[in-house]
């Protein structure tokens, strides 16, 4: 999209609110819903991958070392990761703004 | 080029569809709309109309059916009634913002409960603010050309938003009347095919129906609405285009002997055919009144209205339906809100009749006038009143 969706104004929203390009869901960035961010631990983290399994974004990724990291483009903050995790390495930040 | 025949209303509006070479009809069963979609499946099952009839098991799957196909490009067709456009009342909503040009004949019924499959304007009135073109038919005739405009405005790249055709539950949609049936090259003629702008084809993917967070919604939104007043001279272009091919005219708000009318009523539906024939003998004992036929319900059509009111010192709005808890009929504060603020403020007295299939008789409209008038000379406190209750 040329245009980011709040720049959009009312005569440039296309007929039936259709979305000309198929699959930019990826382009949207739920992470602005977010306001407490994800720390994980790593002293504390087994690398179960229960974070991984639970989040309902799923924005958790494994790295190279097999730790695993919520995108923050996309997590929303919810906090079932941390909820969930059975070693409690997960701890929700408030965000700044 | 035509030919007149005694048809029942509802199997008009089936060979309206016909003559209008419809590509998919989705339609549940309910009284008093059942006779419409009986006879299309008819008209199908005999190889008279090459199209795809999908049986559903709810109105709510009817719409939704309707909605993909009108998405694919399909010149698309349903009918409901009262509890049934009910249930279909989400994706009324959706069809709408989606623009898509499903075409549905609505047999205005009124609302449960008590249970009644009679007609009144609860249903439609319900389904005001869905984003719909909604217009209204008087008799049989009506009903069969309007339903042939609804696919033009429709379809029309000016327009593309769903149109729903109403006409009164069993007064008018059981009645047989003498119709003129166009053949289907002269429809063809007035009803260019369907050539929606952005079909699902897998060639060109597309995502409809997706969603609008709050940064987009209000623009969206506005888009539509902006959009949906926009259809108001592509409605009338459709209809004087009509006119002029086939020779009887429909617009947004008709009016009758209006000349030096002082008290002027307004009704919508078929209930106006009756108050004409009260004007035409209030006229002749020498009385000043008027009639307007409110034809087009939305987009609502304020300057016509302004203007047909503007020498009336009473109006009588006499509303087929309650809005409960509010100011009176639905009509009458539409009228009510077109009115407001404006140079010339006639008294406006609300009128509810005919509810659940109940007549209102010639006398009554004649006694409207005279109670009307009683209100305004003597300054009543009167909200609205209903007309014939029991007390």
């Amino acid at each position: 999209m040329a245009k980011k969706d709040f720049e959009l104004t009312w005569q440039e929203i296309p007929v039936g609110n259709i979305v000309l390009e198929p699959g930019n869901a990826a382009e949207y960035r739920t992470g602005d819903w977010r306001s407490q961010r994800p720390v994980v631990d790593r002293s504390k983290c087994v690398k179960c991958g229960i974070c991984f399994s639970f989040c309902p974004e799923p924005c958790i990724v494994k790295d190279e070392e097999g730790y695993y990291e919520a995108e923050l483009y996309y997590c929303k903050g919810c906090g079932i990761c941390a909820y969930e995790c059975p070693k409690g390495a997960i701890t929700m930040v408030q965000e700044e703004h | 080029m035509s030919k007149r025949r005694g048809i029942e209303a509802s199997a008009a509006v089936a060979e309206a569809v016909a003559a209008a070479n419809v590509d998919v009809i989705a339609a549940y069963p309910i009284t008093p709309q059942t006779h419409i979609v009986e006879r299309i499946s008819e008209i199908v099952a005999d190889g008279i109309l090459d199209a795809e009839f999908i049986c559903v098991e709810s109105e709510h799957s009817a719409l939704s059916a309707c909605l993909g196909s009108a998405a694919v490009g399909a010149r698309t067709f349903t009918a409901t009634a009262g509890q049934g456009l009910e249930l279909m009342h989400e994706v009324l909503y959706v069809t709408a913002s989606m623009r898509l040009p499903v075409v549905m004949v609505v047999a205005n019924r009124a609302l449960s409960g008590p249970l009644n499959v009679w007609g009144d304007h609860s249903d439609v009135m319900a389904a005001r603010d869905c984003g719909w073109i909604q217009y209204f038919a008087e008799n049989a005739q009506e009903v069969y050309d309007l339903t042939i405009c609804a696919f033009r405005i429709a379809e029309d790249h000016r327009c593309l938003f769903p149109v729903m055709v109403n006409m009164d539950g069993f007064h008018v949609s059981h009645v047989v009347e003498p119709v003129e049936l166009l053949d289907r090259d002269a429809v063809a003629s007035f009803l260019p095919p369907n050539r929606y702008p952005l079909p699902l084809h897998p060639d060109r993917p597309v995502t409809m129906g997706a969603f609008a967070p709050p940064v987009l919604y209000t623009e969206c939104r506005t888009a539509q609405e902006e959009a949906l007043r926009a259809t108001f001279p592509v409605i009338k272009e459709a209809w004087d285009d009509f006119a002029n091919r086939f020779g009887r005219r429909y617009a947004p708000v008709e009016t009758y002997r209006l000349d030096g009318a002082e008290c002027v009523l307004v009704v919508m539906g078929s209930f106006a055919e009756t108050a004409a024939a009260v004007i035409d003998r209030l006229r002749d004992a020498g009385k000043p009144v008027g009639l307007i036929r409110l034809r087009l319900w939305r987009p609502f059509p304020f300057a016509e209205i302004r203007q047909a009111l503007s020498n009336a010192r009473i109006v009588i709005v006499c509303d087929r339906s309650i809005s409960y808890g509010g100011p009176g009929g639905p009509v009458c504060s539409e009228l009510k809100a077109a009115l407001f603020g404006h140079a010339h403020q006639p008294r406006i007295v609300s009128f509810i009749a005919g509810l659940g299939g109940r007549d209102i008789l010639p006398e009554q409209f004649a006694s409207m006038v005279d109670r009307a008038t009683e209100i305004v000379e003597r300054n009543l406190p009167v909200d609205y009143e209903i007309i014939g209750v029991r007390q």
